[in-house]
């Protein structure tokens, strides 16, 4: 583990110092208590709004009756369905070519879905009116195991679409299913396992909300929301509401953590605009935990069935797949047009395989909608699960040593760039390095003598491993987009008379320090310091176009947008100093921090000197007409694909089931490295996320539909004792075709650590003859699975 | 109702309904929104003050409750313009990465150095789990409370 010398090896990527531990800009504001959150705006006027949401999983709506809300004296409105359907706004697109009900007009089709939308004077008030609203279902019966979803006679849930007959959504495949199915055929070894991956929440510790301004004579509406992707929902309410789109600005100020859960729109954020439309006022409108949990985006649901085929000695053939992916009511996943299944289809993993197969079936049940969230790279969490214990469980059948099976399988660094067997190109990467290195860190072979050693003394402890490879920063824009939006980013870069900097970008942190680390790729590029660079973001009105941030996509394509245009005012700059140099643009070499004339260092110029000299009555040559300002728009050649390899230890109790995680060391790969502390950070807290997965976390239902999962005492996160004491590792091999040959790392931890616990367990287990439980490994269902009767987590059935 | 409670050395009197909880009295009346809200239920700690010497979660005490008592906020930790130990010791360590839970974090971490002021890691780690923190798998949260300890003011 040698960081800095990875870094010197990458060569051009570094070279002027600016790359490094910097300590954030932006705590400054977090310590003293002074974030600015969605929900500490306070506008002059302002009504807060409260939603009801329905009881039942599945009912049609006989009558809604808000006579005695709207009597309420601290009322200022009441909007139902009726309301909506009028301004026809009571559905809206989602992300996945499906419709979603903002107020539900004919059925409900989830616990939690929204029905009204009161305003009120003040939050509580709004909350007691929701109590005055009268509803009478009439109960449908429910469609709550995915696995009864397409069985006939099956209850119809949209039946708001015409013609809808069913509850099938989509059929997805991707590989060669002949040949995959030829080499199954022939193989030695077929080693297959039914998995659940089972419903998660991000639950960002902010919930999600909205202030909306509409201005009744400008006709501008401002919009404060927690959102991820600031400029695509400007978009989405300009279609949805037929809004002239430059009278919207959305400003997304401090969010308090995303992982996906903030980039849909939601309902509420339609009804908080509806309702100052109706008002004339602010409205703000701020979930409550529960309906963050029990309505908002969930992720993975994947029902999975796994088969990988080997070599009797150990060289893993081929990987077939078939998916049954819960969506929930309405198909509201987000991720690029062409990928219904996101890119589940990168299940190879990272293995030199002939030929794969993978078939997803999408089908709605009366659950929540969503699906892609919660640092998923687009589903390659549920991906790399799945390869991961499959070469386990194929170990496990060859009686080989896992880490040594998956040495003798991993892509080899002279393969790069690799086509996998469904399509992907993988930029660069020396796995073996990275598992050797993660190997030594953990100390292996002693491991496996000391578990050795305990299973003598009857005591189970388990190693387990996991191997990845991401692929993030989507996207191409001839092959990815979200509803017509192509995936490219803008960044716009201002150079102040005195050498000062403010760039402009797309993304939107939620707490992955962009202010921080945009700084230091403008800095790096320039020669300044990150302190010279304000980096704005979150606001439409004053930033470029682009998706947002999710899918580790910030460094990857807003990264890169922020590296072009700071070359694009420096090659502006290299003009204005060969006008001041009096020497021909061509004469002048970038020496990292100063335009030097060739041979000469005492010729040189500075970006500040050039700067005020570009705003100054210096006579410019041709390609300049001053200034030094610039923009750009970086449109990726390809995904960036980082890796990383993944050693979990943990100790088991066998009579009571409970999981204590030891040790957890993580090899990570992200390319070149803006920031080391934080990217550290990022991987420690995806770290936990796979940990409570893997061990704790689950949006249950029982058998009418109730969410099991709707509060922080049910569904549970991980907390400081759940944690160890994460042991961290780093190799650096630069994406070759990035700017600074950086990769993107938000989602590498979340991916790459459940595989690593749930083998881990499976590990200490193997002797009680357990091969296989589904997440979350809570005590009970260890203890059942130890029993011989592994528990169906995603059901309460009594 | 009236209520007076001495928030930061500073004393406040309101009319307030009865029913509000510290947490909403905090943020929408006094407009100190450095304390957050995130669960309701007692469970995830963004919402931490200290009532008189001890933290309590704001979302469930009622704002009468803290009628004729101190209140310590995240506001309270910078004195005559210079930061707490706590403080500090999140930003040099990378111990927040999106701010919600840091308030409620730095106040219970400021509460354990004054009780023990050299603590183990593992009693950080006890003294931190009745609150969640979504971005930072809990480790640098520790090194900055050490960090805390190591430089006290």
């Amino acid at each position: 583990m040698n960081a800095s010398a990875d870094l010197a090896a990458a060569g051009e990527h570094v070279m002027n110092g600016a790359y490094g531990p910097v300590k954030r800009k932006e705590d400054a504001r977090f310590i003293r208590g002074k974030g600015y959150f969605v929900d500490d705006i306070a506008l002059p006027g302002m009504l807060h709004g409260a939603i009801l949401r329905s009881p039942l999983a599945h009912a049609r709506i006989v009558s809604v009756d808000a006579t005695a809300a709207e009597a309420h004296p601290r009322v200022e409105a009441v909007i139902t369905g009726e309301t909506l359907a009028a301004l026809k706004l009571a559905w809206m697109p989602t992300m996945s070519q499906d419709v979603q009900s903002v107020l539900a007009t004919d059925k409900v089709r989830f616990q939690g879905q929204e029905v009204a939308f009161v305003v009120a004077q003040d939050r509580y008030s709004a909350r007691d009116a929701l109590e005055l609203i009268i509803v009478e279902y009439e109960p449908l019966p429910v469609v709550i195991d995915a696995k009864r979803a397409l069985d006939p006679g099956a209850p119809v849930i949209r039946d708001d679409l015409d013609g809808k007959w069913d509850n099938h959504i989509f059929d997805w495949e991707a590989g060669d299913e002949a040949a995959t199915d030829a080499i199954f055929a022939a193989a030695d070894v077929v080693v297959t396992q039914d998995m659940l991956y089972p419903r998660s929440h991000p639950a960002p510790l902010e919930t999600c909300g909205t202030v909306a301004d509409m201005d009744p004579v400008s006709g501008k509406l401002t919009v404060w929301s927690t959102t991820q992707a600031p400029h695509a929902h400007r978009t989405l309410y300009a279609l949805v509401a037929g809004l002239p789109e430059h009278k919207i600005r959305i400003i997304s100020p401090d969010v308090g953590g995303g992982f996906g859960n903030k980039v849909p729109i939601y309902p509420g954020y339609i009804c908080a605009v509806v309702g100052s439309m109706l008002t004339g006022r602010p409205v703000k409108w701020v979930e409550d935990r529960s309906e963050n949990l029990m309505s908002t985006s969930f992720a993975r649901d994947y029902h999975m069935h796994g088969e990988i085929a080997a070599t009797s000695d150990g060289r893993i053939l081929a990987l077939r797949a078939r998916v049954l992916a819960d969506h929930g009511a309405f198909n509201a996943t987000a991720q690029p047009t062409k990928f219904p299944a996101g890119f589940f289809h990168i299940f190879t993993g990272s293995y030199d395989l002939q030929a794969a197969h993978c078939q997803v079936t999408a089908v709605y049940t009366n659950k929540a909608p969503g699906g892609v969230a919660y640092a998923c790279s687009f589903r390659i969490t549920e991906a790399v699960y799945l390869v991961e214990r499959m070469v386990e469980l194929l170990a496990r059948e060859l009686e080989a040593d896992p880490a040594e099976l998956r040495m003798k399988n991993l892509l080899r660094p002279e393969q790069f760039p690799y086509t996998g067997p469904t399509g992907w190109e993988y930029d660069s990467g020396d796995y073996p390095r990275a598992l050797r290195l993660a190997l030594d860190m953990a100390g292996y072979d002693d491991l496996r003598t000391e578990q050795a050693e305990k299973l003598a003394r009857g005591e189970y402890m388990g190693i387990g491993l996991s191997f990845f490879t991401e692929g993030v920063g989507a996207g191409p824009r001839a092959s990815m987009d979200i509803l017509g939006l192509g995936m490219a980013d803008g960044a716009d870069l201002r150079v102040h008379p005195t050498g000062k900097a403010t760039l402009g970008i797309s993304v939107q942190t939620q707490g992955q320090g962009h202010e921080t680390t945009f700084a230091q790729i403008v800095a790096e590029e320039l020669g300044l310091s990150p302190d010279d660079v304000e980096v704005v973001h979150g606001d439409t009105d004053r930033t470029p176009f682009g998706l947002g941030t999710y899918g580790s996509r910030s460094t990857p394509v807003s990264g890169a947008a922020a590296a072009v245009v700071a070359r694009k005012v420096r090659e502006r700059a290299r003009i204005v100093a060969s006008a001041m140099l009096e020497v021909a643009p061509d004469d002048l070499e970038w020496t990292g921090r100063k335009f030097q004339v060739r041979g000469d260092p005492d010729q040189a110029r500075g970006i500040a000197e050039i700067a005020m000299a570009a705003h100054s009555a210096l006579e410019l040559p041709d390609g300049v007409e001053g200034h030094l300002d610039a923009s750009a728009v970086y449109n990726p050649p390809n995904l960036t694909y980082p890796f990383g390899a993944y050693i979990c230890v943990v100790d088991v109790d066998p009579g009571t089931g409970e999981v204590k995680m030891r040790r957890f060391i993580a090899v990570d790969d992200c390319g070149v490295q803006i920031n080391p502390m934080i990217v550290e950070g990022q991987v420690h807290g995806g770290l936990a996320d796979g940990v409570g997965m893997a061990l704790m976390q689950v949006i249950a239902y029982d058998e009418n539909g109730n969410c099991l999962g709707g509060s922080f005492m049910d569904y549970l996160l991980p907390t400081s004792v759940e944690c160890p004491s994460w042991e961290l590792g780093t190799t650096v091999t630069p994406s070759p075709h990035h700017p600074i040959g950086a990769k993107g790392v938000g989602e590498s931890a979340t991916v790459g650590s459940p595989p690593a616990v749930v083998n881990a367990v499976m590990d200490a287990l193997r002797p009680l003859g357990v091969r296989h439980a589904d997440m979350p490994l809570t005590p009970a269902n260890v203890w059942s699975a130890i029993q011989g009767r592994p528990q169906r987590t995603d059901l309460a059935i009594s | 109702m009236q209520v007076t409670v001495h928030v930061n050395g500073v004393t406040h009197t309101r009319e307030v309904e009865p029913r509000l909880l510290l947490i909403h009295f905090l943020r929408d009346d006094l407009r100190l929104t450095g304390s957050h809200w995130g669960c309701d239920t007692s469970n995830c700690g963004a919402c931490v003050v200290w009532l008189d010497e001890t933290p309590v979660k704001s979302c469930t005490v009622l704002a009468a409750m803290a009628d004729g008592h101190r209140v310590l906020t995240v506001e309270g930790l910078e004195r005559g313009g210079v930061l707490d130990p706590i403080q500090r010791g999140f930003a040099e360590c990378h111990g927040l990465q999106c701010g919600f839970c840091t308030p409620g974090m730095m106040l219970t971490g400021r509460w354990l150095l004054d009780h023990d002021p050299d603590p183990s890691p593992a009693t950080i780690r006890e003294a931190l789990s009745g609150q969640i923190c979504r971005c930072t798998g809990y480790e640098n949260i520790v090194r900055s409370v050490r960090w805390a300890a190591e430089h006290p003011a």
